[in-house]
């Protein structure tokens, strides 16, 4: 039963989002409706649950005095610094001047932004390392990597000033972005898509039981 | 040890440089007013940097390659001196960007526009001046404002946005009234489900705006049911949940003209939509946004950061060059053509 | 306050820069913050957006919320080894509803749409189009083909067939370029994000 019902779930509310895109009408409409409340409300549960689950492992880390136990003594601190802020701010916890407010503006964003920002160096660092043309598709990935990047800074046109409008840099760029990289773009596309279909077909019929996990 | 108090010393520096820059603003002591290089320091400074890499091909033909450490150094330079320099660049704007301005210029004054806000702090500086420029031509042609987010962090940006926007128009809470021409309905779990819930109900999924008022009590949409009375909608996106949910849902199930404001990394897998007619403009990464800055008369910092992305561009492309310099000094052992190694 | 929120950023990023040097105290202490305020940040916003907003103030109008609500809940019990196969039902629900619903926008705009913008006129509509965009409509049609044509792994890619796939080959290497390219300058406007802030923002050094 604990594997046979969960596939009986999957199975029901993968057809029923089917064939609601067929028949939008009752009943179907309205266990769509239903279904796509459920799902919010469930993946909001998920998000809290990672987020408890690293509370717990940190904590444990902490309790047990494990090796380097300051470092989850910070994640738990400014979890509770925000959770209060946020919680005890009221519904309108996310106005401008409130103290959820600033702690975004001034610990989330820097930390997110700069977690981002520091990958420019590491691949700025890997594209003079490892960026060669060994090959014609590599020679022609480099090249149009090179024609990208030009035409969409200001540089580009300036370099090639001295060509009539619509085939300067700038158009270059955007006729390679409009045709061979669509083009591309759409034979991966449909690819995946069709790859995605023959998976949530297997998935729907339980033929795929791989998100159950093992045991039991 | 030596090393230790090289790296403290350097801290200490670094610490007392920053306490002396700070306390010299001028909100606080003024010592300065910040600095600007002039056109000839300017140049000179592109001169030596153009001399450096010179110099660094050469070091490459020698077979001595460069550490990682002087190329973090050359990206540091190539973004940060540029923010200090004085020249303009000339900004062609792009059609796919003009689609966006006339899909606007086609709405009337009193029309609804649904904006979502999908994306974090990360994409802010390619997305938030998108955002600042549509939301402040939105309000120069007095159309109504609807804010909702995928993403957690998207209505807290929304807000920044429309801050700046207020304070960049000189417009107060008397001129842009919330609730009657824009409202900020907040965040919702459930990705690509609020977009499907959305195209029958907006309350079903919005049930209170981000200031806890009930859905029903905020003017602006209490007759807003779904999809059907928006007449324009933005997207601002830099991944999953975004413009490509947006899309599937929303364009293709219930006919939404839907425009879509991209990071440059996400702008590639948007095109084939774009060019099916599924989009209506796009605006692609920090260029897009300098476009539409430049299309609507917005003075924001997409403008100010394209010589810094210039920079960095012809940077990246000087070292890829260098890099295969070597490679190809060094002897290859197959051919170029059909050979791979 | 905003002077002390200026330098709590501050030194915030340059801990984390501080890793491009090496690994350090300084940038553990960082990443250790960012973690605990990314996960405090998803909950609150979570707590009042989805339970408060969406299940609490809406159940009155809408009991079926109740069994989204009861999911929500077996969802939580994966934090309990002993029931963490409670969680599984939640879980089937939400890997059916993916799959059903995924498959049949992928199906419509992710392919059907998509081959239906490639069948396009090449030589324009009233056989008007220009030189250049006769050759960008057979570069469209061609290179979309020929990518499809790739991806088809049941046939080994030898003679007519070997050359179609080299053809996509070539296409998917142009695409994977531009891609390149605008992850490159993606990651460059992040940069330029932190570093206004910094020599901007905090400093006052940029006029």
């Amino acid at each position: 039963m604990r594997r046979e019902v969960p596939l009986f779930i999957t199975g029901i509310v993968g057809v029923v989002f089917v064939v609601s895109y067929f028949i939008p009408a009752a009943p179907f409409c309205y266990l769509d409706s239903k279904f796509s409340d459920w799902f919010s409300i469930v993946q909001a549960c998920a998000i809290v649950l990672g987020a408890l689950n690293l509370i717990v492992i940190s904590t444990k880390k902490v309790v047990g005095r494990k090796e380097k136990w300051g470092y989850p003594v910070a994640i738990v601190v400014s979890f509770i610094i925000v959770i209060a802020a946020g919680v005890g701010g009221g519904r309108e916890y996310m106005t401008t001047g409130t103290s959820f407010d600033w702690l975004y503006r001034y610990s989330y964003v820097p930390l997110s932004s700069t977690m981002y920002a520091i990958l420019a160096f590491y691949v700025a660092s890997a594209s003079y390392r490892a960026f060669r043309a060994r090959n014609v598709e590599a020679t022609m990935l480099l090249v149009a990597a090179f024609l990208v990047m030009l035409g969409r800074v200001p540089v580009g046109d300036v370099v090639t000033s001295f060509m009539p409008i619509g085939a300067r840099m700038s158009d270059l760029q955007q006729w390679i972005m409009d045709f061979p990289q669509t083009a591309g773009q759409r034979a991966v596309m449909i690819g995946i898509a069709l790859g995605l279909v023959s998976t949530a077909l297997r998935v729907i019929l339980g033929i795929e039981r791989s998100h159950l996990g093992g045991g039991d | 040890m030596k090393t230790r108090v090289i790296e403290i010393g350097v801290l200490v520096v670094a610490a007392v440089g920053c306490v002396i820059a700070y306390l010299g603003k001028p909100n606080i002591f003024g010592w300065h007013s910040g600095f600007v290089f002039s056109p000839t320091v300017s140049l000179i400074i592109i001169v030596l940097i153009g001399v450096s890499l010179l110099w660094m091909l050469i070091r490459t033909l020698q077979n001595r390659l460069v550490g990682r450490r002087i190329v973090f150094l050359y990206v540091g330079i190539a973004i940060s001196l540029p923010l200090f320099m004085s020249i303009t660049q000339n900004i062609v704007v792009s059609e796919n960007v003009r689609d966006v301005y006339t899909a606007l210029d086609e709405l009337d004054p009193g029309e609804k526009v649904l904006v979502s806000f999908d994306y974090d702090p990360p994409s802010a500086p390619e997305l938030q001046p998108m955002a600042e420029a549509f939301l402040a031509e939105c309000f120069k042609r007095k159309l109504k404002v609807i804010i909702i987010g995928l993403w957690p962090m998207g209505p807290i940006q929304a807000n920044m946005a429309i801050d700046t926007v207020m304070e960049r128009m000189g417009l107060d809470s008397t001129q842009l009234v919330y609730g009657v021409d824009y409202c900020n309905l907040g965040y919702q779990a459930g990705n690509e489900f609020v977009i499907q819930r959305m195209g029958t109900s907006f309350e079903a999924m919005f049930g209170n705006d981000v200031r806890g008022t009930p859905y029903r009590e905020v003017p602006l949409v209490k007759n807003v049911k779904n999809f059907s009375n928006i007449d324009y909608s933005f997207n601002l996106s830099s991944g999953f949940v975004g413009t490509v949910e947006w899309v599937q849902v929303a364009v293709s199930r219930y006919g939404l003209r839907l425009g879509a404001g991209n990071t440059a990394v996400q702008a590639p897998t948007v095109y084939p939509y774009l060019r099916a007619g599924l989009l209506t403009g796009l605006l692609a990464g920090m260029n897009g946004a300098a476009e539409f800055e430049k299309l609507t008369d917005f003075k924001g910092k997409a403008t100010i950061f394209m010589l810094s992305q210039t920079f960095s561009h012809v940077i990246v492309i000087a070292f890829i060059i260098i890099g295969n310099v070597a490679f190809f000094r060094g002897g290859r052992k197959t051919a170029l053509k059909g050979g791979s190694e | 306050m905003d002077h002390l929120g200026l330098w709590i950023a501050g030194f915030l990023t340059l801990g984390i820069y501080s890793f491009l040097y090496r690994d350090n105290p300084w940038y553990k202490l960082s990443e250790s913050i960012f973690i605990g305020v990314s996960a405090g940040y998803w909950v609150v916003t979570e707590f009042w957006q989805n339970f408060v907003g969406k299940f609490w103030d809406q159940k009155g109008d809408d009991p079926w919320l109740w069994i989204g609500a009861v999911l929500g809940l077996m969802m939580l019990m994966r934090l309990f080894p002993k029931i963490g196969w409670i969680s599984r039902w939640p879980l089937a629900f939400v890997v059916g509803a993916t799959s059903g619903f995924w498959m049949m926008n992928y199906l419509t705009t992710n392919c059907m749409a998509q081959v239906q913008a490639t069948i396009i006129p090449l030589l324009g509509l009233g056989y008007e189009a220009s030189a250049v965009m006769i050759f960008s409509n057979i570069v469209l049609v061609v290179g979309t083909f020929c990518g499809v044509a790739y991806f088809f792994f049941s046939k080994a890619h030898t003679g007519v067939f070997g050359a179609t796939a080299r053809v996509g080959v070539w296409t998917i290497m142009v695409t994977f370029g531009a891609m390149f390219a605008l992850t490159i300058m993606n990651r460059m406007s992040l940069l330029i994000g932190r570093t206004s802030f910094i020599f901007g923002e905090w400093l006052g050094l940029i006029r």
